[in-house]
């Protein structure tokens, strides 16, 4: 009865924002865009990290990836073809880095991810500088405003879907013993990697679908715009603010932190960088017991909505350091 | 051709030693990863082209004034900014999130100051620009110098730390933070003074980096992104490892960059950092641990 309740909320919640393009001008649209782009950023973000304990910092490299992929492509092939090709790229990507990586303790995890990004944007600018000899490219396609917000919207809906859905499989059944005790998943025959290599890669191709959905905003797109390590940090603080391993708690806390930003970098355009990175002090200082922490509160008040274990508060970073794989 | 890829290598990897050499230590120490590293190295770069430019001043000199500010800068940042997460995490996990988070804001804050005061421009300035000729081939002095500079800070660092009895004590804190206190050292203390030790090191890293680059606000984050990955070569905390794993990758980035591309640098060192990872994961120096 409550999830045929909470299911009937969502449709109404998104019916009513799919009309939003007929009541919003064109600044409205946009903002609209850049709000939906987060909230499903954040939220696959939180689907992986969240529940994983790894913190990835590789969104943009995904998120860059889908928008270039358009860039490359929108001239020859049509537009669900191009979003199709974006999505088998994130999950080779996705595939090959989880595979080497998620055996690592966290910390190496995150180093790694750290720099995926520059890494895939100075493989991107070779190609293009060497092997095709144009850097930054133009997209021209007939897809407005409005159709890339009711794209992401759609994206959005699924995101939380398949968070709903991951909560309640037999995934996140295995989700929940590994966030536990990671000794007793693999002794009841739990595949540890492949249970972590499988939620890693649906959240990277959910991020490179936003940003390939995302593309057609810009018109021209090189490899320095499409891949600012920015996007990253935002999608990080919103998930963990919000509460990542929530299903709703990423949304929660993309929307505030989104409006926020967009204020900031609309009045203080020169000073942005360093408003940003002060805000980020302030809320690791102003949240007692650490950013993590703050969400775990926020789901032991309200036990019934959680979808999952709380994993980021439990997932001894730290502590796996120093062992790696073992 | 050999012989000048080879130097330049050992240029470029002497300066990747020095510069993690000081984030071994503010990680094996202070056990916080800082990811506003590069940026207090890009500071120190710039403060370095001041110096040299407005004042007249030569970085040598500069280094006398730049790296106990570096210093300061990083016993300020741990005592204001990373002391109470340490406090308030009391041992517990929070403080890896915490510390990421907080770090990457200064990295934002310091980069947004730099951009603001210096502009998104490649900065560069000439200092000892003349060849000198090492075993036929001709190299630029400031280079040499380079090399020269990284070499004997880091080696004396490195001797200050393994013949020293604080050096001994700060080692003790990385090798074995509970223990420490039981023998009677502070290691609250210890971290403080590594982080800060870290600081110095990142700001002569800096100097000497601007002595033969050009660099942009903006490039602290590759710095970082490199010291990182020598540093897990290396083994966390292991000062010889870090060393050795800094000329290894500065040898190898160099001689891609003559030998196949420039643009594909990035991607050797993260080929090796991954065959690092996936064959030694504690390092190529580091002890194997159960």
């Amino acid at each position: 009865m409550r999830t045929a309740l909470g299911f009937a909320a969502a449709a109404i919640v998104f019916a009513v924002l799919a009309f939003a393009p007929f009541y919003l001008d064109a600044y409205g649209i946009g903002l609209m865009i850049g709000m939906t782009g987060y909230v499903t950023l954040a939220s696959a973000w939180g689907l992986f990290s969240g529940r994983t304990g790894y913190v990835s910092l590789a969104t943009v490299a995904f998120f860059g990836m889908g928008a270039y992929t358009v860039a490359v492509l929108n001239e020859t092939l049509p537009y669900p073809v191009i979003l199709l090709v974006a999505g088998a790229i994130g999950l080779l990507v996705a595939v090959v880095v989880g595979f080497s990586t998620l055996r690592l303790a966290g910390v190496y995890f995150v180093i790694f991810t750290f720099g995926l990004a520059e890494l895939i944007r100075q493989l991107v600018t070779w190609f293009e500088t060497t092997v095709t000899g144009t850097l930054g490219r133009y997209i021209f396609l007939p897809v407005g405003p409005e159709h890339i917000y009711w794209q992401l919207l759609v994206l959005c809906a699924a995101t939380l879907f398949i968070t709903w859905w991951v909560g309640r499989s037999r995934l996140g059944l295995a989700l929940r013993v590994i966030a536990d005790d990671e000794v007793v998943a693999s002794h009841i025959g739990i595949d540890i990697a492949r249970t972590k290599l499988a939620l890693f890669s649906v959240s990277a191709v959910i991020i490179t679908l936003v940003g390939a959905i995302q593309a057609p905003r810009w018109t021209y797109v090189e490899p320095a715009i499409v891949f600012n390590p920015t996007v990253s940090f935002l999608t990080l603080i919103m998930a963990l603010l919000g509460g990542a391993s929530r299903l709703w708690g990423p949304a929660l806390g993309a929307i505030p932190l989104f409006l926020l930003f967009e204020w900031l970098s609309a009045n203080f355009p020169d000073h942005y960088s360093i408003l940003l990175g002060l805000l980020f002090i302030v809320i690791v200082f102003v949240l007692p017991r650490g950013v993590a922490g703050f969400a775990k509160d926020l789901t032991r008040r309200r036990p019934g909505g959680t979808p999952a274990a709380p994993k980021l508060d439990a997932a001894p970073l730290g502590t796996e350091s120093r062992e790696a794989r073992s | 051709m050999l012989t000048t890829t080879l130097i330049a290598g050992l240029v470029l990897g002497g300066t990747y030693a020095l510069v993690a050499m000081g984030l071994t230590i503010q990680y094996g120490i202070a056990r916080t990863m800082n990811l506003a590293y590069g940026e207090t190295i890009i500071a120190a770069a710039f403060a370095a082209y001041l110096v040299h430019n407005s004042l007249g001043i030569s970085p040598i000199l500069g280094l006398v004034l730049i790296a106990p500010a570096g210093f300061a800068f990083g016993w300020l940042v741990y005592r204001l900014l990373l002391r109470p997460l340490v406090r308030r995490s009391k041992g517990g996990a929070a403080l890896e999130i915490d510390s990421i988070l907080a770090t990457f804001g200064l990295l934002f804050v310091i980069q947004g100051v730099m951009q603001v005061g210096f502009g998104g421009n490649y900065i560069s300035y000439s200092y000892m620009n003349f060849g000198v000729d090492v075993l036929g081939a001709s190299v630029a002095a400031n280079r040499l110098l380079a090399l020269v500079l990284a070499l004997a800070i880091g080696g004396g660092l490195y001797l200050l730390l393994t013949h020293t009895r604080w050096g001994t004590a700060l080692r003790a804190v990385a090798v074995a933070p509970a223990s420490a206190p039981l023998v009677g050292i502070d290691a609250d203390r210890a971290a403080r003074f590594g982080f800060a030790l870290g600081g110095a090191l990142a700001a002569c890293g800096g100097v000497v980096i601007s002595m033969y680059q050009t660099f942009t606000a903006s490039s602290g984050v590759i710095f970082t992104m490199k010291a990182l990955i020598v540093v897990i070569m290396g083994g966390v905390g292991n000062l010889a490892g870090a060393l050795s794993a800094g000329l290894i990758l500065g040898l190898v980035e160099t001689f891609v960059a003559t030998y196949v591309s420039p643009g594909l640098t990035l991607a050797a060192v993260y080929l090796i950092f991954l065959a690092i990872l996936l064959w030694r994961p504690s390092g190529l120096f580091g002890k194997a641990r159960r």
